[in-house]
């Protein structure tokens, strides 16, 4: 609660300084010009403190605009069409066809597609975030222990988000492989069966989500990481001579202390996940899902409503509803990230 | 009509407009130099050549150049098919940003041929008679226009492994196993019935691979040139569809790889399967990936009598500023001397009727397929190419059903009949 009052207050504060300061400058010249001018300059003085005040006014928005003049063109303004493309009938090439309402929703909400594709994305999303967001807490803890070589550490857990999404599938592909893969190999080393990646639904999600974990667990450590080193250490101290352990302390002083850091860390993977498109659509040689759109994801029927039936007004209407159901999942963010704030204050 | 090119003109502003945010500059100040769009006068010029994979036009582009001192030429190469499909499709959406000449593949240019006024009619009685009919009938609209040079095609036969054969007790030489296979789908599963009652390796690699060997022999398979979707109800698909799940999964024919998937390729390592459907095209996917391995043939047959699989032509978009200039270029390249230039350097074989009986061509053999002669087999294999199948607008998505449709028999995740049921309502999906 403590930034929010900083950020509410810095504002008020500068407006009042701003005019306060300006209105000072008129009125000092006005005062020396007197003798000399007369009824001019007091003028002169009125239009510049109108325009001081204009400038105070109107500036802060003008400071601001290109992100939404920016945002206007390639935010809402592409938002839009979308909603104007999903009402018509609408080819790739040929373009606008026929007005029909509401028919491409009808028809992709009867499809089973397109329920089986919102079922696979919150099934890889659930298995890619909660394993990832675990492990990098876990691994932040780690270096943020007494190891040696700290920065060559600390530089390795990034290394996989440096390589290509592409790159990763690929490799990730060749030791997922049914029938010649390693990782069926080794299973078969300890006695397993094989494991049909590309044939059973939760096999697949199980084998995206590592490529999804194997790329962002380091890169959410290191956020965890810098948030632990903001944490004073007296707090550790004072808990290990009340006799705390390791594993009590990591519960009580630093996983309320990342809260705030956690939040942010599962809004951005929820975003991220929730539009997952490159690792399912390398995930075999289609790159439609698989023969039984086990792996399907909402983005992955969109492109191919739109790129291979060339249905840009099907795909649109489902843009649309993916859309919707990100505000869906922020508004639950919100209300949770209220409680979970308003419970802070309680203490 | 006037409605489409209004609204096409407000989507290809957006795309400008975003392709200008992310700088496109050099190329427009390339374009806007050139004094006229027809292309009448002869100043320096460049001409963009867009093709996919591997279509051999490297040295031949240099040699034009080299008579052409005006023209420079700037060839951009898609990594697949697939990419250049996707690349072809938002550019023509958009209404600029194509290329003077882009390579198209014969699976999806029947989904072109619906908007075939954007490309440029290439007739001209300077190729009349060029190349095979059959390949002018797929790239001519309705009312004649011609919108695709052909370069290659894939005449089909049969690729195999002579030393599994032996193994099982069979013949291995070329023209003794043409004589086992036969040329109907029929003597093929029997010939390949009889491998596996004395061998342990599968027949054929998948059904999808099959499939497509056959439906591409029927003269309409899923939808009536008038315009309707008859998939679901067509006998012969249906009937098609029973005999390879019969032959592939109740015979127990089928390798059941999927096409292009890691496990296929790394099968040919592994003795994965003893024969395969084989366009020219694709003896140099099994050489490179069956790198090491002895064995491999083609023999000079192929059930059903002839069969084609893939194959390009060059097409000239009308957004092109340089029609003319384009038009000669792509005549040039598809003329028989280069093509063959190029199935020499690639393999892709030539589609144009003088090479097919060049001696250039028939002395081509290959040492990893046993001095297979491929230039004479593949020759006799086009020649024997009759049935020019209907597609339509919708053959690509239903034919990706389809092989869904397989996939799921092979995998296991669905029963012949329940697959098919799917395989109805994916295809009534499409609407």
């Amino acid at each position: 609660m403590l930034e929010m009052d900083t950020a509410r207050s810095t504002p008020r504060d500068t407006v009042d300084a701003v005019p306060a300061g300006e209105r000072a400058v008129p009125a000092r010249t006005s005062a020396s010009a007197g003798p000399a001018g007369g009824h001019h300059p007091s003028q002169r003085a009125r239009w510049r403190q109108r325009l001081s005040r204009f400038d105070t006014k109107a500036s802060p928005y003008a400071y601001i605009s290109p992100f939404f003049i920016i945002f206007g063109v390639v935010g809402l303004f592409p938002l839009l069409y979308t909603a104007w493309v999903s009402l018509h009938e609408w080819h790739l090439i040929g373009g606008q066809g026929d007005f029909v309402g509401l028919k491409n929703f009808q028809d992709v909400l009867e499809q089973r597609f397109f329920w089986n594709a919102v079922r696979n994305t919150f099934s890889i999303f659930l298995l890619s975030s909660v394993p990832q967001v675990i492990a990098a807490l876990l691994i932040a803890v780690a270096l943020d222990s007494g190891i040696r070589a700290k920065g060559f550490w600390r530089m390795g857990v990034l290394l996989p988000y440096v390589i290509a999404p592409v790159a990763v599938v690929l490799i990730f592909n060749d030791l997922f492989g049914d029938r010649y893969g390693l990782v069926n190999e080794l299973l078969g080393w300890v006695g397993l069966d094989p494991v049909q990646w590309h044939k059973d639904t939760l096999s697949s999600h199980l084998a995206i989500a590592t490529m999804v974990n194997f790329r962002w667990t380091g890169y959410n450590a290191l956020i965890f990481l810098a948030a632990m080193q903001t944490i004073p250490r007296d707090y550790y101290e004072a808990a290990l001579i009340d006799g705390a352990g390791r594993i009590r302390t990591f519960f009580s002083i630093t996983v309320p202390q990342l809260r705030a850091t956690i939040i942010f860390v599962t809004i951005t993977s929820t975003i991220g996940g929730l539009q997952i498109f490159d690792e399912p659509r390398m995930f075999d040689q289609y790159g439609q899902g698989g023969a039984d759109r086990q792996w399907q994801t909402l983005t992955i029927y969109l492109y191919n409503l739109g790129w291979n039936q060339k249905n840009f007004g099907r795909a649109s209407a489902v843009a649309w509803l993916l859309f919707l159901i990100i505000v869906a999942i922020a508004v639950v963010n919100f209300f949770v990230i209220r409680r979970i704030a308003s419970r802070e204050e309680e203490r | 009509m006037t409605t489409r090119t209004q609204s096409l003109k407000a989507l290809s502003a957006v795309a400008v407009g975003l392709l200008a945010l992310s700088a496109c500059g050099s190329s427009a100040g390339a374009d806007s130099s050139a004094p006229d769009p027809l292309g009448t006068t002869s100043g320096p010029i460049t001409l963009k050549l867009a093709t996919f994979n591997q279509f051999g036009y490297e040295d031949l582009i240099t040699e034009y150049m080299a008579t052409h001192s005006n023209i420079t030429i700037e060839h951009k190469k898609a990594a697949t098919s697939n990419e250049a499909r996707d690349n072809l499709n938002t550019r023509l959406a958009a209404g600029s940003g194509l290329s003077d000449i882009e390579a198209v593949e014969v699976d999806w240019l029947p989904e072109l041929m619906q908007y075939s006024d954007k490309f440029v009619d290439l007739t001209s009685p300077e190729v009349t008679g060029r190349w095979l009919d059959w390949k002018v009938k797929a790239a001519t609209d309705e009312e004649g226009r011609l919108i695709g040079y052909g370069t290659d095609v894939g005449p089909e036969a049969i690729c195999y492994r002579g030393d599994l054969f032996e193994k099982a007790g069979l013949p291995s030489d070329r023209e003794a196993v043409a004589q086992l296979l036969g040329n109907t789908w029929d003597s093929y599963f029997a010939a390949g019935r009889q491998f596996a009652a004395k061998s342990e390796v599968p027949w054929f690699d998948s059904l999808g691979a099959t499939w497509q060997g056959m439906v591409n022999q029927i003269q309409a398979a899923y939808e009536s040139p008038a315009g309707d979707v008859i998939a679901t109800t067509n006998p012969e698909v249906k009937q098609t569809y029973d005999a390879v799940v019969k032959a592939g999964i109740t015979d127990g024919l089928s390798a059941k790889l999927q096409q292009w998937s890691d496990d296929w390729v790394a099968s040919f390592q592994d003795n994965g399967f003893a024969t395969m459907l084989c366009p020219g095209w694709m003896v140099g996917v099994i050489e490179g990936n069956a790198k090491g391995v002895k064995g491999w043939d083609v023999a000079n047959t192929f059930p059903g009598g002839g069969g084609n699989w893939g194959g390009s032509y060059l097409t000239v978009p009308t957004q092109s500023e340089h029609q003319a200039e384009a038009k000669a270029f792509a005549a040039w390249l598809t003329a028989p001397e280069q093509q063959i230039k190029a199935f020499q350097k690639v393999g892709a074989f030539p589609s144009q009727q003088a090479a097919l009986d060049s001696p250039d061509l028939a002395s081509v053999t290959v040492p990893f397929f046993n001095d297979a002669p491929t230039g004479q087999i593949f020759a006799d294999r086009a020649k024997a190419v009759t049935v020019s199948p209907f597609k339509g607008p919708k053959y690509f998505p239903i034919n990706d059903a389809m092989q869904q449709a397989l996939t799921r028999v092979e995998d296991g995740s669905a029963t012949p009949e329940v697959s098919w049921e799917k395989f109805v309502a994916d295809v009534q999906a499409l609407g």
